[in-house]
């Protein structure tokens, strides 16, 4: 294998470890929607944990190795047509992914708060926190804009 | 830069393939760390189960009938019998099918610890075993996409 093949390897890595994580967020997500406790909450923010951390890994990396394959491959340009629209994609994607996490961040302050054993005037509704459609919607759209990306790499328009 | 340049006719077979197989990697990928980070929550260990059976299932069928269409695509099925399939490829056979095997297996004990847990015999030890295929299922499927692209040999 080529030094080239090993970063276009470690691109298509990056690449599936990111939609992978993005399913397993999906599979999370599901789940918090009957979580309706503060502990339910916080053992599934552990889970999420781990989607997240994959997530950046996979949107850093993919990002990182495919502009570098851009620069070493010679039938490839960064400022092909196809590129550049994977870039704004992935630009869309990394800012909705960013704000869904911080949808998603909002009950789990609410559980540390009330395991910490913070008074609270009302009853706090775990269910509907954890059911943001905010969140949903931003996930639902970082998902989409990846699924493009998948298709504009595979199709590749104008090249 | 997902791909190299092929036939436009191989491209939906290509995407479907690549759905299949990161929706399957994104199951183990939940499925483990549900089944790891569990600490004995019942719901968590369900969980963990269940991504298996309703998420990766799907995948790896979808994975492997579009790997099949994309394999008669490219006329590897017509190579004739002096020349051995390439290493990149057999991998990826031993992987899906194989791997396929080992979540045949992990669903079974899965789902034996799953029906104790529910009428109160524990099985959270028969779920670990679970986790462990999981978790070599990750694996595997890492080395198969590096295989798969990098194309070794």
């Amino acid at each position: 294998m080529s030094f080239e093949d090993w970063i276009f390897s470690l691109h298509l890595l990056m690449a599936a470890t990111l939609v992978g994580s993005l399913v397993m967020s999906w599979i999370v997500i599901v789940a918090l929607r009957s979580a309706g406790t503060p502990e339910a909450t916080l053992n599934l923010h552990r889970v999420a944990m781990v989607g997240t951390a994959a997530t950046w890994v996979g949107l850093v990396g993919a990002i990182t190795f495919g502009i570098w394959l851009a620069i070493l491959r010679d039938a490839f340009q960064v400022w092909d047509g196809w590129v550049i629209a994977a870039l704004i994609l992935w630009a869309i994607a990394t800012v909705a992914l960013q704000r869904s996490f911080t949808e998603y961040a909002k009950p789990v302050k609410q559980a540390r708060a009330l395991e910490r054993g913070a008074q609270s005037d009302e009853r706090v509704d775990f269910i509907a926190l954890n059911r943001t459609s905010a969140g949903l919607l931003l996930r639902a759209l970082a998902s989409l804009a990846v699924v493009l990306i998948v298709v504009d790499m595979i199709w590749k328009p104008g090249a | 830069m997902l791909a190299a340049i092929r036939p436009d006719n191989q491209s939906f077979a290509l995407l479907l393939h690549l759905v299949g197989a990161t929706v399957a990697f994104g199951a183990f990928l939940a499925s483990a760390s549900f089944l790891v980070l569990a600490r004995g929550d019942t719901r968590l260990l369900r969980l963990g189960y269940y991504s298996l059976l309703l998420v990766a299932v799907p995948g790896l069928i979808l994975l492997r009938l579009a790997g099949e269409w994309l394999y008669r695509l490219q006329n590897w099925n017509k190579l004739p019998d002096q020349f051995d399939e390439p290493t990149w490829l057999q991998i990826g056979f031993i992987v899906a099918d194989w791997g396929a095997l080992l979540l045949l297996v992990a669903l079974t004990v899965g789902g034996i610890g799953v029906y104790r847990m529910r009428t109160g015999k524990g099985g959270a030890g028969l779920l670990r075993g679970t986790m462990v295929s999981a978790l070599v299922l990750i694996v595997a499927y890492a080395v198969a996409v590096w295989a798969m692209t990098g194309k070794p040999s």
